[in-house]
């Protein structure tokens, strides 16, 4: 568990801290008026900041999110390949043999041994693509299978 | 023929009002421009105002007089709110030690000049507060604006303040009482007298803190206003009546808000606040004589220099106890040694009372050259190569 170091800062506010797997420091500091900034602090003189961002309220709720969004996808992702399992999430490329070609002639899962569980083109999401889906540059695949199923999609899909 | 007479003072002191907050504006305008303070320009326009003969006629008594008095309660008032009763205990406890040495290096020095100088014993005392005090405000300011809050050495620097903002809550009330000038038996006993209010004060202030709180909150802005500035008015005189400074009784009221009253106070009368601190620093300027300033002018920079070495000295030690590195530990040094606002209010009180009349010329160009100096000081981020010894003789700790 890693440790935050909180200091009270009279006047001012309180600050926590705490030192990354990499040996980055990195604070938050929460004034008494509800302002937020976050610290990063300098590797070569690790008594100052390097960079600070002023966040009000809303901001922090942002940031949150995204860094706690970020974790739900690692947690599943990580759950998934405990099973033996491997989800990705691929862009169809530019380069890509598969853009223009539907689901069922591009034989995917008879190539690769993965299968296409979804497709999000845009805003939209196709849960459940079936084989007359045509895909397009700039799909993003959302793939299920073993690793080395999902590594050959992968380099079909990205690089073509 | 009254009436007309009447009229014609109040359009007078309008219009010389008017004049003073439109200079000051402008000073304050230049001082944000360069990220400085604008206490120094605040002195010098009283001191240019009063050497170009343009002294207004009665300006020094009665509103300008009061406001600039009005402004040392608020000065006293926005440091009592910057912090919490438990904040200063625990401050207390866990940084006596830098603080008895803070007094000592940076108290002895002005004392000793003071009377060296030929000073009374109490003109002595004032000098030596003068030196000793740095600016909270100033420096507060400078660790916002710089980027330093979340530094490591900050909350080293920022204890110091807090002790010697608290030293203040003992030093006003005993200063007070020698300049009331009473025989020694009359002394001691108003000065226990004095010091046995500021702990009854402390005590109720922990006790109806809370409660207090909650009654000067108010949805309306206009009633916050009111009640905030009625209750430092009011502490503030009744304090002074037992020869308590005022300005303790609104440090004391300050000290008593908390919670989002504390919130609301600090953005609500802070403003206001300002333009009476404001006025304050220019009344004290406008009280000196140009002409009196050379003649002080070498004991100001030698006391300028050597306070600067002592306040540098104590920050350097303090965050090394703390275990900042050298650049840290610079950076704790020179942040300290800005003095500013309660330098010119110990100034002030002395030069009410007439102890000195060289403490006032010699105060205000001692606070001219080290609230400058400082915040010049304050922006070399790291310790310039030529000092940096101790990083090859052994690391810092």
């Amino acid at each position: 568990m890693t440790e935050i170091q909180e200091t009270e800062l009279p006047g001012v506010g309180v600050l926590q801290a705490f030192d990354t797997a990499v040996g980055s420091r990195v604070g938050v500091l929460t004034t008494r008026s509800g302002r937020r900034e976050l610290l990063l602090y300098d590797e070569d003189d690790p008594d100052s900041c390097r960079a600070r961002v002023r966040l009000d309220a809303e901001d922090s709720v942002v940031l949150a999110d995204l860094l706690g969004g970020t974790h739900v996808v690692d947690a599943a992702a990580s759950l998934q390949r405990l099973e033996g399992l491997a989800i990705d999430w691929l862009t169809v490329s530019r380069s890509s043999t598969l853009s223009g070609v539907t689901i069922g002639d591009s034989a995917i899962r008879e190539t690769t041994g993965a299968s296409v569980v979804a497709i999000i083109r845009g805003a939209a999401t196709n849960a459940a693509p079936g084989p007359a889906d045509r895909l397009a540059v700039g799909d993003v695949l959302v793939a299920v299978g073993t690793p080395d199923a999902v590594a050959s999609l992968t380099a079909l899909v990205e690089s073509g | 023929m009254l009436v007309a007479a009447a009229q014609t003072e109040v359009t007078t002191a309008f219009v010389q009002l008017g004049l003073i907050l439109l200079g000051l504006s402008l000073a304050a305008r230049a001082a944000d421009r360069a990220g400085f303070s604008p206490i120094p320009l605040y002195l010098l326009g009283g001191l240019a105002v009063r050497a170009a003969g343009l002294i207004p006629a009665r300006v020094t008594d009665d509103f300008i007089g009061l406001a600039a008095e009005i402004g040392v309660l608020q000065l006293l008032f926005a440091l009592g709110l910057e912090y919490t009763v438990p904040e200063l205990s625990r401050e207390l406890r866990r940084n006596l030690r830098a603080g008895v040495v803070d007094l000592v290096a940076n108290f002895v020095p002005g004392a000793l000049i003071g009377l060296l100088l030929g000073w009374s014993p109490v003109a002595a005392i004032l000098l030596g507060g003068i030196t000793y005090v740095s600016s909270s405000g100033i420096i507060a300011k400078l660790l916002s604006d710089l980027g330093r809050l979340g530094n490591r050495e900050t909350p080293t620097v920022l204890s110091i303040l807090v002790l010697e903002d608290l030293t203040m809550a003992v030093y006003l009330p005993i200063v007070a009482v020698l300049l009331a000038g009473a025989g020694f038996v009359t002394g001691v006993v108003s000065l226990a007298v004095a010091l046995a209010v500021v702990g009854v004060i402390v005590a109720f202030a922990v006790r109806i803190g809370p409660w207090l709180s909650r009654m000067v909150d108010s949805e309306s802005d206009e009633v916050t206003v009111l009640v905030v500035l009625g209750l430092v008015l009011l502490v503030g005189g009744l304090v002074q009546e037992v020869d308590v400074s005022a300005a303790v009784g609104a440090f004391l009221v300050g000290l008593a808000l908390s919670g989002p009253v504390q919130q609301r106070a600090s953005t609500l009368v802070e403003p206001l606040g300002n333009v009476f601190a404001a006025i304050f620093f220019f009344v004290f300027g406008l009280g000196i004589d140009a002409a009196a300033v050379p003649p002080v002018l070498v004991p100001a920079l030698g006391l300028a220099l050597v306070t600067a070495a002592t306040k540098a000295g104590l920050g350097w030690w303090a965050a090394g106890r703390a275990g900042i590195g050298k650049h840290g530990r610079w950076r704790a040094a020179t942040t300290l040694v800005v003095r500013g606002e309660f330098s010119i209010v110990i100034a002030g009180l002395g030069v009410a009372a007439g102890v000195e009349s060289r403490l006032g010329p010699l105060a205000a160009a001692y606070v001219l050259v080290l609230a400058v100096v400082g915040s010049l000081l304050v922006r070399v981020d790291r310790l310039p190569a030529f000092l940096d010894r101790t990083g090859r003789r052994a690391a810092p700790v």
